[in-house]
């Protein structure tokens, strides 16, 4: 891992950042989607679940109030889609806080308080991190979150949690060696007033780089679990359950996949490339090949 | 190298254990059981259902009896399918799903590798960043975007496939499925063989192979390959698990009669042995898979070895 402690070190990867094109416009369109995705909705006069008996499945037309079509139960796409970038956009972000909190406490403890103890912490880590995570995903969301945003986003927060308690833990080691740290503990500060006070206060840089490149694999998972039929359910709308029900409809209505399928698409690939401006940015030595 | 193989393998063990326990007991501590129906059942026949699938003995004492039958290979009865044992289940689909994986992961070697080499061969030209648009996209999209466009495209709109299903001995249904799946692997195979020949190519022993005179031929597929393929061949292991997960979603998009189904039906049927049946076999399945590319890694790079 990089350290990242100096001031300078910021600036010059935030002007790296922004001298990358790619990253910049992809950062641009994500937030244009956010956007969207918060005023869009009350453009249209639709409601999400609102059923239009007189258009039954109607294709885009810019023309009448439909802007993307409709839905079989007469139901506007334009603004069923903006919802479903909202709920996936907030569960991504939540379950995104869920890893972080999860990973930052293990990995800080066990970086901190070693031996035995981290020992056994991080072969768990290990263990985990050979199991077909999606497996346990998919069991967990079925009895635990099937309907249920919240047991979502704790399910899905809690599978993500393994990379970044890694990585904080490298960096405790680090940390746990440097003066301040000593001197707290010669001052008689606790254990854990010390990981609360010196040690995770230290962690926040690399760990919000961390978060950044894992909010996609958050959206994922949701849409994943959507698509599957064990995320958001109905009248409620996630990407995943959209394109789910416009792959079942492809052939009378292929607007009802390709409108969330382009829309997924565009914003997991604007993560994706915002996650390698970051990491150009902040580890100049990989951005030569790449 | 024997000793090493050895570790490796015995290290497998306990994360079986794992895997087995932990999803033991979140499948039972889950609320709900495979007998609950909008109709409640008389509570003999319940009572008796209970004891003849052992539901009304103590869970420890369950988690016992499913562990001495799964050492002797026995994954049990289907509580939903009750014609069936998990065991038969998954043979009758494993053919399917092990096809369909076994040819992403060959596709995913096949068109990535040659991807790779061109791009790093090419570097800085139209063919590169050609390759680099191809490798952005396919890595970012998931099997549940890609798969339905692709039936859209090449099954509704072109007719050259069939959007979904199976028939046996035709692979024409196999082929958008193993793109599907195997595309995101190939991606990722070219992004890391280019990367890796790169710097293989800059490096000191090229260079003297350059200055004794060799062909450029030679010198790639002689000196630089080798080198360069080891962190294709560490991703091997990540590959194979994606590629098992894959497939589940892989076969429900195309309706493939692989085992893929039994994990989501079977959680929310809660039919226990199923899904515990399905961990099992997958989770084996990628525990060895595993445990091929950390040999096969320790054959090409003897450091890693002695670690």
């Amino acid at each position: 891992m990089i350290e990242i402690s100096s001031q300078p070190l910021w600036r010059r990867a935030g002007r790296r950042f922004c001298g990358d094109g790619k990253a910049l416009v992809a950062g641009v369109l994500v937030a244009l989607i956010a956007l969207l995705a918060i005023v869009g909705p009350s453009l249209s006069p639709f409601r999400y679940d609102a059923l239009d008996w007189h258009h039954l499945a109607v294709p885009p037309q810019l023309q009448s109030s439909h802007w993307l079509g409709t839905d079989r139960l007469g139901r506007d796409l334009f603004v069923r889609t903006l919802y479903g970038v909202r709920i996936s956009l907030v569960i991504g972000l939540l379950a995104t806080a869920v890893s972080v909190i999860i990973g930052l406490a293990w990995g800080s403890i066990a970086g901190y308080v070693g031996g035995r103890t981290d020992d056994l912490m991080m072969r768990f880590v290990d263990v985990l991190y050979a199991l077909p995570y999606l497996f346990l995903v998919i069991i967990f969301a079925t009895f635990f979150g099937r309907g249920n945003l919240i047991g979502l986003f704790l399910v899905i927060g809690a599978v993500g949690w393994l990379t970044t308690a890694r990585i904080v833990r490298g960096q405790t080691l680090a940390l746990k060696r440097r003066e301040f740290i000593e001197a707290a503990r010669a001052t008689g500060v606790g254990t854990p007033g010390i990981l609360l006070r010196h040690v995770i206060p230290n962690l926040i840089g690399p760990v919000a780089l961390y978060a950044t490149l894992t909010i996609p694999d958050m959206i994922l998972f949701e849409s994943f679990l959507s698509f599957l039929g064990l995320g958001v359910q109905e009248p409620l709308a996630s990407l995943g359950s959209l394109i789910n029900g416009g792959a079942q409809e492809m052939q009378a209505a292929p607007w009802m996949l390709v409108v969330p399928a382009l829309v997924l698409s565009v914003l997991l690939l604007c993560f994706n490339l915002i996650g390698d401006g970051l990491r150009d940015a902040l580890d100049p030595s990989t951005s030569a090949e790449r | 190298m024997l000793a090493y193989t050895l570790r490796r393998f015995l290290g497998l063990l306990p994360a079986l254990f794992v895997i087995i326990t932990v999803s033991f007991f979140l499948v039972r501590l889950a609320p709900g059981g495979p007998f609950d129906q909008e109709r409640t059942l008389p509570p003999q026949v319940r009572a008796n259902l209970d004891r003849v699938y052992g539901l009304d003995q103590p869970l420890a004492l369950q988690y016992v009896h499913y562990l001495s039958r799964l050492v002797r290979g026995d994954l049990g009865p289907s509580f939903k399918l009750p014609d069936f044992s998990v065991s038969e289940l998954i043979v009758a689909g494993l053919p399917v799903s092990a096809t369909l994986g076994g040819l992403a992961l060959l596709l995913a070697l096949l068109l990535g590798i040659p991807l790779g080499v061109a791009a790093a061969l090419w570097h800085g030209r139209p063919a590169d960043f050609g390759i680099a648009g191809f490798v952005a996209l396919a890595v970012a999209l998931p099997s549940f975007v890609t798969g339905p466009l692709l039936a859209l495209i090449f099954g509704l709109y072109l007719h050259w496939l069939p959007v979904g299903g199976w028939e046996e001995g035709s692979p024409r249904y196999l082929i958008l499925p193993v793109l599907t799946l195997g595309l995101p692997v190939a991606a990722y195979v070219a992004r890391l063989t280019r990367g890796g020949l790169l710097e293989v190519l800059r490096s000191n022993h090229i260079r003297t192979a350059r200055a004794r005179g060799l062909g450029e031929a030679r010198i790639l597929l002689r000196h630089a390959l080798r080198p360069a393929l080891l962190p294709v061949v560490s991703y091997l292991g990540p590959a194979a698990a994606f590629v098992v997960t894959g497939s589940l979603v892989v076969e429900t998009v195309f309706a493939l009669p692989g085992t893929g189904r039994y994990l989501v039906q079977g959680a929310i049927n809660r039919d226990y042995t199923l899904v515990m049946g399905m961990i099992v076999v997958y989770g084996v399945l990628t525990l060895l898979l595993n445990f091929a590319a950390d040999v096969m890694y320790g054959w090409l790079d003897p450091r890693v070895r002695h670690d």
